[in-house]
C-alpha cells in the first residue's frame, strides 16, 4: 500500500543528502543560472542588430521594387517578404514580429501620375524596434519624394501607421525557457541514472527493500524532490532572465503542469536508465547518448527554427522539444492551445516512461 | 516456533549450483554461522531466507513465513546486514536510524541504539567520513531499528581490521545476550568459533559438516596426533618400519603421525631414532576447527576466503 508518509520520511533524508553535496547544488541550481548570464551576455548585447522586419508588396510596378530595394539596403532593417495574399496582421502575430511594412496596390500607378498614396506600417510602440523601423521608413520616402518630384511641395507617398501588439521576441525570451526545459531535463536525468546504477551496484536497493518502503514511493520520493529543485531553479532563472537581461515572457499558472511533469518525466527516464543498465559506467554512457542530443536539438539555447529541415525533424521525436516548445508557447507567444498540445504529448511520453521505470526496476533480485 | 527451517533448499545459476540441498534449523536464542569460502553459497542461502532471492527448488520458512512470498511482512520482523552495508554519503547515523523509524512506523529513541551498537561517538558524522567498522555498526544499528527478534548478519566483519572486528563482535555477544536468535555468514573460523553455538561449513553449495565446534572436531578432526621436526627421508623410514600412517609436511619440515593408541606415538619415535637420523621438537596435539575446516574443505583459503590453491591438500601436508 503506497504510503505518503514513507515517501516523505524518504525525501527528507534524501534531500538533506542531496543539500549537502556541493556539487550536485552546484549543478541542480546554479549551472543554469550561469548558463543564462553567459549566453544572454554573447547574444543579448545591444545597438548593433539589424532589426528584420516583414513586407508584403501588393503592388506589380517597378518603384515598389525600388522602394523596398531602398529600405533594404540601410543599415537598420532587414526586409522579408510576405507573400502578398497572406493576412499580414495574422501573419505577423504568428510569427512574433510586431515590425512590418505593406505596399498598396497601384503604389508604382499612382507615384507615376502624382497621386498621393500611403504606406502602412505596422509596429508596437512599446517596442524601441518599431521606432528605428517608422524612422528608415520615413527616410527613404523622403528620398523618394525629394528625388522626384523636387519642385512639388507635396510629399506624395505617406505614412499609415498602424498599432499591433506583438511584441519583438528576443534571444533573451527564448533562452529562458529554453534553459527552463534544460534544468527540467539535465538535474533529474543525470541524477537518477548516477544514483539507481549506483544502488544497484552497492546494493542499497536491496537494503532499502529490507524495510516497508516500496519502490514506488523510492521513484516518488525522488521526483518529489526534482520537482522542488525545478520550481526553485525555474524562480532563480526567470528572476535572472528578467533582472539583467529584461526578458519579456510571460508567468501564468500554465506554466505549472510543466514544472511537476518534466521533472518527472526525466527522473523516470533516468530511471529506466540506470534500472536497463548493468553498471554505472554503462548506465553513464547510455545516459550521455539519451541525454546530450536532447540539450542541444530541442530548442535550448537556440530556437529550434535556425536549424535546418532534417535536425528540426530529429527534434520532433525528442521529448524535451515539446516540454520546451510548451514552454515557450506559454512564455513568449501566450498560445495556449499550442501549450496544451505540447502538454499532452509529455503527459503521454510521461506516463509510458514512468510506467517502464516502476516495472523494469528491481528491489529485489531473483 | 523455530525461527528458521531449511530443507533441501536449492538455488541454480545456469548450471552451476550455488546452493545444492543443503537442510538445517536455527533455534530460537540460538547463534547459527554458516562458514565456507567465497562461492560456497553462504551469502545466496542468507538471501534467499531474507527474501531477497527465490529459491529454485526445496523448502524455508523464516518465522513461519515463506521468505520470497511474504516477503514484505517477513522484513518487518527481521533484521539485516547485508555484506558491505552501504548508505547515502551525506547523512548520519543518527538520522538514518530516525529515517529507518520513520518507514517502519515505529518511535525509537535513537541514542539507545547508537549505544547498543558502540556508536554514540560518531553519531553525528556521515556516512562517507566513517571507517569501515563503523559503517557495520550503523548497519547493525539500522537492523535493530524494528527490534527483530531474528538478525541476518552476512560477514559482518569482512574487510575489517582486528579491533573493529573485535568491537563487532562484542555488539554481536551483547545482542546474543539479551536473547536475540542470529544467523551469520563468515569465512573467518575464529569468527565463528567466538560467536556461534552452532556452524554447518558450507562447501560447493553444501553443507559438509554441521554441529558445535566440539561436535564436528570429534566428528570429522584426526584426534591426536604425534609431530616431530625432521626430513622426509625420516619420514618414509618411519612409515616403512611400523604400520602407522605417516603425513609430511615439506614446507614446515614437521612429520605427522595420527595417534589411535598412546603405543602409538612410542612406536614412531623408536623409529625415529633408530633410523639414526636428525629429528627433534616432539609435540601432540589435536585437530582444531581450523584443521577440520581446511580438510574438509580442502582448500587453501586467503584472508578474504579467496581459494589460493585447488591442487595441494589444504594443510599443505601430503602422504609419504
Amino acid at each position: 500500500m503506497y504510503s505518503g508518509r514513507r515517501t516523505l520520511a524518504d525525501f527528507k533524508v534524501f534531500s538533506r543528502g542531496y543539500l549537502r553535496n556541493r556539487f550536485g547544488l552546484f549543478f541542480g541550481l546554479i549551472f543554469p543560472v550561469i548558463l543564462i548570464l553567459i549566453f544572454g551576455a554573447i547574444f543579448s548585447s545591444s545597438g548593433s542588430s539589424i532589426i528584420s522586419v516583414y513586407a508584403q508588396n501588393k503592388d506589380n510596378g517597378p518603384v515598389s521594387i525600388q522602394f523596398l530595394d531602398a529600405l533594404n539596403s540601410s543599415s537598420t532593417i532587414r526586409i522579408t517578404m510576405v507573400n502578398p495574399t497572406e493576412d499580414f496582421s495574422k501573419y505577423l502575430a504568428s510569427h512574433s514580429a510586431s515590425d512590418g511594412i505593406v505596399i498598396p496596390e497601384n503604389f508604382s500607378a499612382n507615384y507615376g501620375a502624382g497621386q498621393p498614396v500611403n504606406v502602412t506600417v505596422y509596429g508596437n510602440p512599446t517596442s524601441t524596434t518599431s521606432g528605428i523601423v517608422s524612422g528608415t521608413v520615413n527616410g527613404v520616402i523622403n528620398y523618394f519624394n525629394l528625388n522626384y518630384y523636387k519642385q512639388n511641395a507635396i510629399p506624395i507617398i505617406g505614412i499609415t501607421p498602424t498599432t499591433v501588439n506583438t511584441h519583438q521576441t528576443k534571444y533573451i525570451d527564448f533562452l529562458v525557457p529554453g534553459l527552463i526545459g534544460f534544468a527540467i531535463l539535465v538535474s533529474p536525468m543525470f541524477s537518477l541514472v548516477n544514483i539507481s546504477s549506483d544502488y544497484k551496484k552497492t546494493k542499497l536497493f536491496k537494503q532499502l527493500s529490507l524495510t516497508p518502503l516500496t519502490k514506488f514511493e523510492w521513484l516518488a520520493s525522488k521526483i518529489l524532490w526534482y520537482i522542488v529543485l525545478t520550481v526553485i531553479s525555474f524562480v532563480l532563472m526567470v528572476v535572472v532572465g528578467i533582472g539583467v537581461y529584461g526578458a519579456n515572457i510571460t508567468l501564468t499558472p500554465w506554466l505549472i503542469p510543466f514544472l511537476l511533469i518534466g521533472p518527472t518525466l526525466f527522473a523516470s527516464l533516468g530511471m529506466l536508465v540506470g534500472t536497463v543498465t548493468k553498471n554505472p559506467e554503462t548506465a553513464g554512457v547510455i545516459g550521455n547518448i539519451v541525454t546530450f542530443p536532447m540539450m542541444f536539438l530541442s530548442g535550448t539555447f537556440f530556437p529550434i527554427s535556425v536549424m535546418p529541415q532534417y535536425l528540426q525533424t530529429i527534434a520532433h521525436v525528442l521529448p524535451l522539444f515539446y516540454i520546451i516548445e510548451g514552454l515557450n508557447n506559454v512564455m513568449v507567444y501566450s498560445n495556449y492551445v499550442g501549450a496544451a498540445i505540447d502538454l499532452a504529448v509529455v503527459a503521454v511520453i510521461t506516463v509510458v516512461i514512468f510506467a517502464a521505470a516502476v516495472r523494469l526496476f528491481k528491489w529485489r533480485e531473483d | 516456533m523455530i525461527p528458521i527451517e531449511v530443507h533441501s533448499l536449492q538455488k541454480n545459476y545456469g548450471s552451476l549450483k550455488a546452493v545444492n540441498e543443503i537442510s538445517f534449523t536455527v533455534n530460537s536464542g540460538e547463534v547459527f554461522a554458516l562458514l565456507g569460502p567465497n562461492g560456497a553459497g553462504k551469502t545466496t542461502t542468507i538471501e534467499i531466507l531474507e527474501g531477497l532471492r527465490e529459491r529454485d527448488g526445496g523448502d524455508a520458512k523464516v518465522l513461519g513465513f515463506d521468505p520470497w512470498k511474504s516477503g514484505y511482512e517477513l522484513h518487518k520482523k527481521i533484521g539485516v546486514i547485508p555484506q558491505e552495508f552501504n548508505f547515502i554519503e551525506k547523512v548520519t547515523p543518527r538520522e538514518a536510524i530516525i529515517y529507518y523509524a520513520d518507514l517502519f512506523d515505529i518511535k525509537v529513541n535513537p541514542d539507545d541504539i547508537l549505544k547498543e551498537v558502540l556508536l554514540e561517538e560518531s553519531a553525528k558524522t556521515y556516512f562517507d567520513s566513517l571507517s569501515g567498522g563503523q559503517k557495520q555498526k550503523m548497519g547493525l544499528a539500522l537492523s535493530l531499528v524494528n527490534t527483530p527478534e531474528l538478525l541476518f548478519l552476512d560477514e559482518p566483519t569482512t574487510g575489517l581490521d582486528p579491533n573493529a572486528r573485535r568491537a563487532i563482535w562484542d555488539v554481536i555477544r551483547g545482542l546474543k545476550a539479551k536473547g536475540k536468535t542470529i544467523i551469520l555468514t563468515t569465512h573467518y573460523l575464529d569468527e565463528a568459533q567466538q560467536l556461534s553455538d552452532r556452524v554447518a561449513i558450507m562447501d560447493h553449495g553444501k553443507i559438509v559438516a554441521m554441529g558445535t565446534s566440539d561436535e564436528i572436531i570429534e566428528q570429522y578432526g584426526s584426534g591426536e596426533r604425534l609431530e616431530i621436526r625432521g626430513s622426509e627421508e625420516l619420514a618414509k623410514y618411519i612409515k616403512a618400519n611400523t604400520e602407522l600412517h605417516v603425513d609430511y609436511d615439506s614446507a614446515r619440515g614437521v612429520i605427522s603421525v595420527p595417534i589411535k593408541q598412546k603405543i602409538d606415538a612410542l612406536a614412531a619415535l623408536a623409529a625415529a631414532e633408530q633410523s639414526k637420523m636428525d629429528w627433534s621438537d616432539i609435540q601432540t596435539r589435536r585437530d582444531s576447527l581450523d584443521d577440520v575446516f581446511v580438510k574438509l574443505v580442502s582448500r587453501k583459503l586467503s584472508d578474504h576466503g579467496e581459494i589460493l590453491d585447488e591442487h595441494e591438500h589444504g594443510d599443505g601436508m601430503k602422504d609419504v
